[in-house]
């Protein structure tokens, strides 16, 4: 839906340009203050640090307590999308909690990654709690190296 | 039903901590406690961190759980998106509880620490018999 603003009309027209100013003042004031932001990025489970290396997108999460056979990786074009569960279980029955800080519950995150991969050779590893997929670029996104020659 | 979905929750800083001289930083972890007939159980999120780099001690019931990034820094490449650090984690707990400090266990699982602390056994209530010369 488009919104066309008041403040979009030219100035001798519009009574409200005034407090439209006002409005956006205050939504500049609002961003400026550090705790309405969150410093990193969205808090969509789990979080997410993408590095680009010459030949390779590594992707990694960290997913503490979630087993191997609760996770899901799947590549669907240049959309990698993680899902999985965690489960936090505890064997011993009748216990009574001091601290309960650990969720227990599911995930599903995609990104869209910024070039093309190689789907055929994706790997995945899952090691104290932290995810790591590691993603070929595909063959022509790769850097190539172009010889000069000299007369 | 629908099923919990879970949240980033930011990873504070510890505070208490005097300033280290590497440029690391310390995290407070995620814990579940809880406390059975036996035994106080300590679970923490301790993601990145492999069980050699584990220090469980208990020190005039202060028990401090510190765990250390194996990982090192990541290379050369170009950073796409950030959304969380890495470092190493360190919390501490007062005991209330009597423990036996000999049978602590530890556990590292999938980035989970366990610290198993069984109580001490509560001194039995003991019939002194009185002998007759």
């Amino acid at each position: 839906m488009a919104l066309i603003r008041f403040a979009q009309r030219p100035e001798l027209w519009n009574p409200w340009s005034e407090l439209e100013r006002i409005r956006q003042g205050l939504d500049k004031l609002s961003l400026g203050y550090p705790d309405f932001k969150m410093p990193f990025g969205t808090n969509v489970f789990p979080a997410l640090n993408i590095v680009e290396e010459e030949e390779t997108v590594i992707v990694k999460a960290e997913i503490p307590g979630v087993r191997r056979e609760d996770l899901e990786i799947s590549l669907e074009g240049d959309a990698l999308t993680i899902r999985g569960r965690r489960e936090v279980r505890h064997e011993e029955e009748k216990v009574s909690f001091h601290r309960r800080e650990i969720e227990s519950g599911s995930f599903s995150r995609a990104v869209t990654l910024p070039v093309k991969i190689n789907p055929d050779t994706v790997n995945a590893r899952l090691e104290n709690g932290i995810l790591t997929v590691t993603l070929e670029k595909a063959a022509e996104m790769k850097p190539r190296r172009i010889a000069i020659e000299t007369a | 039903m629908t099923e919990h979905k879970l949240t980033v929750h930011q990873k504070q800083e510890v505070q208490h901590k005097g300033e280290t001289t590497k440029p690391e930083k310390y995290f407070i972890p995620a814990v579940d406690i809880y406390e059975t007939d036996k035994d106080v159980t300590v679970v923490a999120e301790m993601p990145g961190v492999a069980a050699a780099g584990i220090d469980v001690t208990l020190e005039d019931d202060v028990l401090t759980i510190q765990g250390c990034k194996t990982e090192g820094d990541p290379g050369a490449g170009k950073i796409l998106l950030q959304e969380y650090e890495t470092g190493n984690y360190q919390r501490r707990f007062t005991v209330g509880e009597a423990i036996d400090q000999d049978k602590i266990k530890a556990t590292m699982e999938d980035g989970m620490l366990k610290v198993v602390l069984p109580k001490t056994e509560p001194a039995r209530p003991r019939r002194i018999e009185v002998q007759t010369a």
